[in-house]
């Protein structure tokens, strides 16, 4: 067992058995919760589960190594933002930013996402199993490293603004495999949108391809990765149809504002 | 730590968007202020503590018949002014300063309640509806004496408490704990290019009419002068208050329907409107010519109400936040999900609004109008 630091004691509701860190984040403040945390991983602790989380911001800010958190509750914005590798599991919703410019991770949502998740994502992977808001993936680039985001529902407009590199997997399982997105890859310059069943509405920036044995093997693993963490049936969806949006130029955005 | 020397530029400071909150019993039943004030406070670092405010319908029901105006002064020589003004025009049932008590807010002015009602000869020689006249005079005092008096509730049955601080201290301020409503609209305000002062804070409201808003009208210009032409003038320093006269130009007196509105506010765009069938085409083209200089520009969520009704709106392309959600007999809307759940942790729906999309919540039976 670690010495607990001084400031611990403070925190009545924190639990901590065989080296697994339990907080009850209840009425507690986003910089009070980040600092213990960031106390807890600088003693060498690797795993987390926090209950109670109810709009706390910043949770996995900038952390490196292999820690995993599991989260019970609705976190607050700019979950995982700068994240460098741990795995959060969300058990809930979550809001706006999630996965903001992280580098490395694993972010799985075994729920909805509020807008802009994945907001200038470099690398790592994040998987949401309903619906997203508004400009999902918005500015995701793949310079070494390639980011994914897998969607289990449908997206809200703009998916994929200005994206530069990575991968977009939406699925609209929530819909009726007509997805409403509006403006889909406006501005794209990089990296694709696959897509289950037909998009209605791309934006100039982007066209329509079909896929290609490459891109169904990208599909495929990641489909498999979804099936497993939210228990759907592989074997069904592996014969669905999927069309990929590509950039149609570099420099797509001239004339939406005008 | 931060200090003066090493942090010229506030590094620590958390940079915000406002957070709006909302809450109505759909069954018209009233409820007190501990919900709504814990869940606009889990969103304080949305706002910076310069302007937060409440507008609680049903409650004043011994005076539901009287329109209850809340008067601010900045000036005591204007407290003098307006309430001979008042007497003029009104029979003034009962007047006294609203009560307060300590609470960390800034500089706050003096501001009374009272209860009143027009008087009829006047009204008459004006050939005007109560509402209208009420309006009226709302709108004359104001702009005679801005800067120095402001009346910022005005309503039957319902009441403002805004001002400079966060919301709970606001809250405490007005000592909100002592009143109940079936309807609480919340707001925590994070200023960014109209001042920070006692009546710019949010809600905005005539009449019933409250409006509270995150983001900005960068179409505010054109919206100012095309209500200026329906008797509309703006007093607050702030793009907020032309949604506020917007709605009751467009509810209240031109009647036009609910689902409309977001028709005219945030109406499609051209290019998807020259996909619809015909009649519809022609509908959407005709609100766009006649009210296009209420199109609202910009980003921006906001939540209206008046009494029964509580209603959410995004802008066209949203740009701000707003999640919705329901639980038996309540209906909510919030800047964040995380403050709906945190005074009602299980829901039965919860979705976040798409843009120029509105969600209603209204009350079954209206008791309370």
């Amino acid at each position: 067992m670690v010495d607990l630091p001084k400031t611990l004691k403070e925190f009545s509701r924190l639990k901590i058995e065989n080296n697994v860190v339990n907080i009850n984040s209840m009425e507690m403040h986003y910089h009070e919760l980040n600092t213990l945390i960031r106390d807890l991983v600088r003693k060498g602790f690797k795993e987390f589960n926090l209950y109670n989380v109810y709009g706390q911001r910043y949770i996995g800010a900038g952390l490196g190594d292999n820690i995993t958190f599991r989260l019970y509750g609705t976190p607050g914005n700019d979950l995982g933002i700068f994240m460098n590798g741990p795995n959060i599991y969300v058990y809930g919703n979550v809001e706006d930013g999630c996965g903001n410019t992280m580098n490395d991770g694993l972010i799985v949502v075994y729920g909805h996402a509020g807008d802009i998740v994945g907001y200038s994502m470099r690398g790592g992977k994040i998987f949401i199993r309903d619906d997203v808001g508004y400009r999902a993936g918005i500015h995701m680039k793949g310079y070494q490293t390639t980011p994914v985001l897998v969607i289990g529902g449908c997206a809200g407009d703009f998916l994929g603004e200005y994206m530069a590199g990575g991968i977009i997997l939406l699925l609209g399982l929530s819909g009726n495999g007509q997805h409403e997105t509006r403006f889909m890859g406006a501005g794209m310059h990089g990296g694709v949108i696959y897509v289950r069943g037909k998009p209605t509405h791309l934006w100039n920036g982007a066209k329509t391809m079909d896929v290609d044995e490459n891109d169904l093997q990208v599909i495929h693993g990641l489909l498999k990765q979804f099936c497993t963490l939210f228990n759907f049936d592989f074997s069904k969806m592996v014969k669905e149809e999927f069309v990929k949006i590509v950039p149609a130029s570099h420099r797509p955005y001239g004339k939406l504002y005008t | 730590m931060w200090n003066g020397a090493n942090n010229p530029y506030e590094y620590d400071k958390d940079t915000g968007a406002c957070a709006l909150f909302g809450m109505i019993n759909v069954e018209g039943k009233r409820f007190p202020s501990k919900d709504p004030v814990r869940a606009i406070s889990n969103m304080r670092e949305r706002g910076n503590g310069l302007g937060s405010g409440f507008a609680v319908y049903g409650i004043y029901p011994d005076y539901r018949e009287l329109y209850a105006f809340h008067v601010m002064y900045l000036n005591h020589q204007a407290k003098r002014d307006v309430e001979k003004v008042l007497e003029e025009n009104f029979r003034v049932v009962l007047s006294e300063e609203l009560p307060t008590k300590e609470a960390k807010v800034w500089n706050p002015p003096l501001i009374w309640r009272y209860f009143v009602e027009p008087l009829t000869s006047k009204m008459r020689e004006k050939n005007l509806t109560e509402d209208d006249y009420v309006v009226k005079n709302v709108m004359r005092i104001n702009t005679a004496e801005s800067g120095r008096a402001l009346i910022f509730s005005s309503g039957k049955n319902m009441g403002v408490f805004k001002g400079v601080g966060y919301p709970e201290e606001i809250a405490e301020y007005f000592c909100l704990e002592e009143y109940e409503g079936y309807m609480w609209i919340c707001h925590n305000r994070y200023p960014t290019n109209t001042p920070g002062w006692w009546g710019g804070a949010h809600p905005f409201n005539l009449l019933d009419w409250a409006v509270a808003h995150n983001g900005e009208l960068s179409s505010y210009g054109t919206n100012r002068r095309f209500l200026a032409t329906y008797g509309y003038e703006c007093t607050m320093q702030t793009d907020t208050e032309v949604l506020t006269y917007a709605f009751d130009l467009l509810v209240r007196r031109h009647e036009i329907p609910l689902e409309l509105v977001p028709k005219i506010l945030t109406p499609p765009f051209w290019n998807e409107i020259d996909c619809m069938p015909q009649r519809q085409r022609q509908l959407l083209t005709t609100l766009r010519q006649i009210y296009s200089g209420l199109l609202m520009n910009g980003p921006f969520s906001i939540i209206v109400a008046r009494h029964g009704q509580m209603i959410g709106l995004v802008d066209r392309i949203k740009l701000r936040p707003l999640t919705a959600a329901m639980k038996g007999n309540f209906f909510y809307l919030s800047s964040e999900e995380a403050a709906i759940r945190v005074v009602q942790p299980t829901l039965d729906k919860v979705w976040n609004l798409h843009g120029g999309e509105i969600a209603v919540g209204m009350v079954k039976v209206p008791v309370l109008v």
